[in-house]
């Protein structure tokens, strides 16, 4: 087939000029896109084109614009500017009326206006936004076609806030009778699954229900779906690992209609994708990849014919049975077949089968082995994407046996490399491999030295940098030191007395640098001579100003004595009046210092670098700054986070035209959730910098491999002895497949012998190349990376640095309803409690919450509250015992204490509980509020259970309800050890709600320079705020027709008596502190206030063993909600 | 998912351009991400002999290690697609094999000035076989049957059509039903255990 296609497609082109090509061009380039294709065609440079492009945009323009233009000849005028778009003139004016035809047009000049929008717009163009209506028309539509249209635009790109609004729409297209309609919205609601996941989280379920769909079109459509899901959390969805293999099953046994075959086998496309999907979940578990072994066996038996497609599944076959779980016949079929994809002549199995290879090679090293001689005719393979995966896999395989030789080959690579991309990506590989494996000083500096001439200035900075920091810190032998550092200077001095002019920026930075700290160690080497050296690059043209900084910043650490002095003068003249200011700078550094001796010792001394900077990386220094300015009414720092999503929920507000109230609530949910979330994240990360040292995908895991250079220092003293030995032992563990040649040079396969000489040579690559692997795979074999191998030898720097990051333990939603759970969820956090224990404490959450909503905000039924607290405290104090953590936490003990600390003003009030909400290493966070009778106080505890007195504690409060203000002196407090710090603040209702909480964040500086800070919420019901409002019947008239908010329900009322309306009224009164004004017959009006001064009026009525409750206020809201409170209090009575 | 699909001829100029992913402007530049991509990917394809393998990684704009180009080179025209690691390399090979013989179903025996004067039909087509970055069908009859569904609809609002003799042809089958898929279900009832929600 494919022949078929080239042969016309090669005939063909020389028909452009003729014009006799079937009847459907001819009459197409009569048209006028034909014209202007043809009139392209025919000129022969780009400016002419441009030209000619430009005046067809004007007419375009010009035509669009024109009231009198019909959509069908829009539709062509449409085309026409789609075929400029393409080739790159903007032609922005027509975006509007592309969306104007997908409006308005019939469903043929839709189609265009569709596609033309899908082009011209991405997803966050503004323009956007006036197609939803389109879209939403157009999902309504009967025609199936429309419908289909709609769908496709939609999954192309749509607004990400407007998705609410279509979504119900696409939702129902789940269950269209068209098995089209239905895959293409499964595919749609994909879409928005990535681009927004929350708003598509109660719809998983139908997902599943797609995933059972009678048709396989749709079936397969929802596997994307689930790859992506699954992807993310496999644990979420190991129950429907049996599914997916049994889907497989009927897949692979050819129980699809025929319509599936491709090239005669059955839907191998859905093939690879639950291939894949199954990889993902059996990977770390065994049940699951037991679940799979037959499946995975049957797939690799029956992709036997020869084709293509076939080649696919078995790649994707063998990438699944290494990852799950391994059961040696599957891995050892699996080998058979990567052996089948590197010998391969066709060379993109070639290039699959070293794929395959570099993903199994750590677990399995010996496979390499057994294609050695394969892998070493790829390094010469004409194709240089085969070469680079090659390396790619021999990177994998370095040790450091072996790093001599591979790192030259990569060396040889890169300098025949013109590509940017590689280049960058190899340059770090080699460095990361010079700085593990360096088998002495010499190739260490050597190999540095090329990766900075050849890498030049595109590669990443951190690779100068990490070397320069591993010169300087040095190693904990004193003596290999001076000698690594001594070789750097003699072979940098010999480098620029040669032609510096050619090395790249970097280098010479580094090189000056090196030879500015360590030319002293080289006793017989002048310092004039190394200045004059380096006099000399400054004179060179192609030097950037930022080396010449560095360059200067040498020279003054070298300078000294008379030849010194007077070549240093020399260049100071010359730099001291340069434009560049930091160049003069330095210039006038060097000619201070280079005079005075003893300044320049003090502030220049030498091995400086061995010595820790302090660096308080917390800037703890300005907190006495920030409190003042605080105190001044500066607005508290919010993090970078927090902005952007405050700035997120107020833009989701803008939606509500649109939006569908369920979906609307759902996602602010988790949208309120979401900070948290990211700054657990961010806190993470925040650590890892001494983990990760180069972005993730360079990094190789190289987990069973002994380290002698980098981070862990050069471990020369006693590896070196092992390893030989360890040579001499593997050498006949190479190759077990020719055991007979264990003395000789290792593998040979017999059937490339071509000319003795080149093979030879091949084998001594091979032997080098491939040394030390067995020793390799007997460590990996046991499983288990080795940790050991990781010594932190080099001075310990790595931990203050991590720590000084910043740790960040957030609580989100903690509130007094569910503190049960927050108790739970912290626990969780700190010590990692075993499942078995969580497991009761979960069964007991719900019961728990259940019962706090009545003990809530009502002071007088403090019996369940205590309750509730006993059975959290007996929940804490099970999981302390299986944590074992030796900090003391919110247990009851504690809990008294934090009464007494209650200030002493409040002592005859009533206050709630005290709830414990957060804590972390060193600080427990309570509260409680306390009901005033002009105020609701919020009482704060932070007690701090670590030994060391806290010096600044910053407690801030935030609520989108409520008004916070701090009672006292400032918000700033100090916490000496074991002790309770107490704050105070007065909230007053700024937006009533039925619940209002507040959120809050305590951070602090532990005395070791680590910043904290702990989050938590505070949940307290509206009821809190309200107080009677004495007011007379006159005045509750006057004030009833005023205000303008009401709302009106029938409750039940409650019947204890002879006189219904009185007890109802007594109880509301008891509960909620209303004031009741007057009973007059059946019908009674009550008032009350929420605080600060936000009255409501109550009218009740007795009717019909009914009470309707008639509820007014000036206050948006406070009515419903207020209502909301007395059908609880009645209810609850 | 596929990012981007772009197909250029051997000179490079752009014959169909599908972006499923936006790249913005990463510098200040006047210049289309998305024409700079094209150049680049036509840098990168055309320099590779025809018996050097399919696959290329790391162009540097729409690069990264995550990213890899599919390409087959068909005479004139050369049909990039533009992946990420979750799409399977031959598998993405065999389906431009199908989208180009899909395409060669549809115009009888394609050929680059089908794809000039045809464009917006080429993109009708592969919407049916890639929607949004997604793989919707990698069925030939499939994707020929709803394409030709689309093309009564065209014949039915007045022939107007640029490719009339084209849809006379197609429309010879078309009493076929919408879609003719008869799907015989017997076992592929796949039992999926309903569990309460996530």
């Amino acid at each position: 087939m494919s022949d078929v296609v080239e042969k016309t497609l090669t005939a063909l082109p020389s028909l452009l000029s003729l014009d006799s090509h079937s009847g459907s061009t001819k009459l197409s380039s009569s048209s006028k896109l034909g014209n202007l294709i043809r009139g392209i065609t025919e000129l022969t440079s780009k400016h002419e084109e441009e030209k000619l492009i430009q005046r067809e945009l004007a007419s375009i323009k010009e035509q669009v614009s024109s009231p009198n233009t019909s959509m069908r000849q829009m539709k062509e005028l449409m085309v026409r500017a789609i075929y400029c778009e393409m080739l790159g003139y903007e032609a922005s004016f027509s975006y509007i009326h592309a969306i104007k035809l997908a409006q308005q047009g019939t469903a043929l000049e839709k189609r265009v206006g569709y596609l033309a929008v899908s082009l011209f717009l991405n997803e966050s163009h503004e323009l956007l936004l006036l197609l939803v209506n389109t879209v939403l028309k157009d999902l309504q539509s009967t025609n199936l076609i429309e419908v289909c249209m709609a769908l496709t635009v939609v999954s192309q790109m749509f607004p990400k806030d407007m998705i609410p609004a279509i979504l119900p729409l696409v939702e129902e297209k789940l269950t269209h009778p068209k098995e089209i309609i239905r895959r293409k919205a499964v595919l749609a609601l994909y879409k928005f699954y990535l681009i927004a996941p929350n708003q598509v989280q109660h719809i998983h379920n139908k997902f599943r229900k797609a995933l059972c769909d009678k048709d396989p079109g749709v079936m397969t459509a929802s596997l994307h779906i689930y790859l992506q899901m699954i992807q993310e959390n496999p644990e979420g969805y190991k129950d429907l690992t049996a599914s997916f293999v049994t889907i497989l099953k009927q897949v692979v046994a050819g129980k699809l209609p025929m319509d599936f075959n491709y090239h005669s086998v059955p839907a191998p496309w859905l093939q690879i994708q639950l291939l894949r999907i199954l990889a993902f979940l059996g990977k770390n578990d065994q049940s699951s990849s037991e679940i799979m072994y037959d499946i995975l066996e049957e797939s690799l038996r029956r992709a036997e014919i020869n084709h293509n497609i076939t080649y696919a599944i078995l790649y994707e076959c063998v990438k699944c049975i290494y990852t799950i779980h391994p059961k040696s016949e599957l891995l050892e079929k699996a080998a058979k077949c990567i052996g089948n994809f590197v010998l391969s002549t066709k060379i993109n199995l070639k290039y699959l089968g070293l794929k395959a290879l570099t993903y199994v090679v750590q677990q399995d090293p010996k496979l390499a082995l057994q294609h050695q001689v394969t892998i070493i005719e790829c390094l010469d393979h004409p194709d240089l994407i085969i070469k680079r995966e090659t390396l790619e896999l021999l990177f994998r395989i370095t040790n450091a046996q072996n790093v001599a030789v591979i790192v030259e080959k990569m060396l040889e690579f890169l300098r025949g490399n013109k590509d940017d991309y590689t280049t960058i990506d190899l340059v770090g590989k080699v460095a990361e491999l010079a700085e593990k494996y360096a088998p002495n000083n010499e190739w260490f500096i050597e190999t540095m030295s090329t990766v900075f001439s050849v890498g030049g200035d595109t590669m990443q900075p951190d690779i100068p940098n990490s070397f320069l920091k591993l010169l300087s810190e040095g190693f904990d032998s004193v003596e290999e030191d001076r000698k690594l550092k001594l070789f750097a200077v003699d072979s940098y001095v010999s480098l620029l007395q040669g032609e510096p002019g050619k090395l790249p920026q970097r280098f010479l930075q580094v090189i000056s640098w090196v030879l500015g700290e360590y030319s002293y160690l080289r006793g017989e080497l002048d310092a004039a001579t190394v200045l004059r050296l380096l006099a000399k690059l400054l004179d060179t043209k192609s030097t950037s100003s930022e080396t010449k900084s560095w360059v200067l910043m040498a020279m003054t650490k070298v300078c000294e004595g008379g030849v010194g002095v007077s070549v240093a003068q020399e260049v100071c003249e010359t730099y001291s009046s340069s434009l560049d200011t930091a160049l003069r700078q330095r210039a006038q550094e060097l000619q201070h210092l280079s005079q005075d001796r003893d300044l320049r010792a003090k502030v220049l001394p030498r091995e400086a670098g061995s010595e820790p900077l302090e660096v308080d990386s917390s800037l703890s220094f300005l907190d006495g700054f920030v409190s003042e300015a605080l105190a001044a009414g500066a607005a508290p720092y919010k993090p970078h986070h927090q902005r952007q999503e405050e700035l997120a929920q107020a833009k989701a507000l803008s939606m509500e035209p649109y939006g569908l109230p369920i979906s609307m609530s759902s996602c602010s949910i988790a949208d309120r959730q979401s900070p948290t979330l990211l700054s657990v994240s961010s806190g993470l990360s925040g650590d890892s910098p001494s983990l990760s040292q180069k972005g993730g995908s360079t990094t190789p895991k190289l987990d069973g491999v002994k380290r002698v250079w980098g981070r862990q220092g050069y471990l020369v003293q006693t590896e070196p002895v092992e390893e030989s030995d360890l040579v001499e032992v593997t050498g006949p563990l190479q190759s077990p497949n020719q055991q007979a040649g264990a003395d000789g040079p290792p593998s040979q396969t017999p059937t490339l012998k071509p000319t003795p000489q080149p093979e030879q040579e091949k084998q001594q690559l091979a032997s080098s190349l491939f040394v030390g692997l067995g020793s390799q795979s007997s460590l990996c074999l046991m499983g288990k990376p080795e940790a050991t191998t990781q010594r932190f030898r080099r001075k310990a720097k790595g931990p203050v640095l991590s720590s000084s990051t910043g740790e960040q333990i957030s609580n989100s939603s903690v509130s007094a309803s569910s503190m049960a759970n927050n108790l739970l969820c912290n626990d969780l956090l700190d010590s990692n409690i075993t499942s078995e224990t969580a497991a009761p404490s979960l069964e007991q959450t719900p019961q728990l919450s259940r019962d706090l909503p009545a003990a809530n905000g009502a002071c007088a039924v403090e019996s369940t509250d205590r309750d509730v607290k006993e059975n959290s405290a007996s929940l804490i104090g099970d999981n302390r015992l299986v944590a074992a953590d030796p900090a003391p936490r919110g247990d009851r003990g504690k809990l008294k204490d934090f009464s007494a600390h209650l200030p002493a003003e409040f002592s005859g009030l009533c206050h709630s509980d005290i709830s414990p909400l957060a804590s972390n290493q060193s600080l427990d966070v309570s509260a409680c509020h306390v009901q005033k009778e002009d105020s609701l106080v919020l009482v704060v505890f932070m007690y701090n259970s670590s030994d060391d007195a806290i010096p600044h504690i910053l407690l801030e409060l935030r609520s989108d309800e409520l008004e916070v203000s701090c009672e006292g002196d400032s918000p700033v407090e100090e916490a000496r050890s074991r002790s309770v710090a107490v704050c105070q603040y007065s909230l007053t209702v700024k937006k009533p709600s039925v619940h209002v909480e507040v959120a809050g964040t305590v951070s602090y500086q532990l005395p070791v320079g680590t910043s904290q800070s702990v989050q938590f919420s505070y949940k307290l019901p509206l009821t809190s705020f309200i107080r009677p409002l004495t007011v007379s019947t006159e005045e509750y008239g006057t004030m009833w027709l005023d205000f303008s908010h009401d709302t009106k329900q029938k409750l039940t009322p409650i019947c204890l008596g002879q006189e219904p309306l009185m007890d109802t009224l007594n109880v509301l009164k008891k509960k909620l502190k209303l004031h009741v004004v007057e009973i007059i017959g059946m019908e009674g009006i009550v008032a009350c206030r929420v605080l600060r001064d936000q009255p409501c009026l109550m009218h009740c009525r007795l009717h019909a063993g009914a009470l309707s409750v008639w509820l007014r206020s000036p206050v948006p809201d406070l009515p419903d909600c207020l209502m909301y409170h007395c059908q609880r209090a009645l209810q609850e009575h | 998912m596929i990012k981007a699909i772009l197909i250029f001829n051997n000179h490079g100029k752009p014959r169909l351009i599908r972006f499923y992913q936006y790249f913005p402007h990463v510098f200040l530049q006047t210049e289309d991400m998305q024409q700079q991509i094209i150049r680049e990917t036509f840098h990168l394809v055309s320099k590779r002999d025809d018996n050097v393998c399919n696959f290329l990684e790391g162009g540097s704009l729409i690069g990264g290690s995550d990213y890899k180009l599919i390409y087959r080179h068909y005479a004139t025209l050369y049909f990039v697609f533009c992946v990420d690691s979750s799409e399977s390399e031959l598998g993405i090979l065999d389906l431009i094999q199908v989208f180009v013989e899909t395409l060669d179903k549809c115009f009888e025996n394609v050929c680059e000035l089908d794809l000039i004067f045809h464009m917006d039909k080429v993109h009708y087509i592969l919407q049916e076989v890639v929607m949004g970055g997604m793989v919707l069908e990698t069925n030939m009859n499939e994707i020929v049957a709803q394409v030709e569904v689309q093309n009564r609809l065209e014949k039915s609002e007045g022939g107007f059509s640029a490719a009339p003799a084209r849809a006379v042809s197609a429309v010879k089958n078309m009493n076929l039903p919408e879609i003719p898929r008869n799907i015989n279900i017997g076992d592929i009832n796949i039992k999926v255990p309903s569990l309460s929600p996530f």
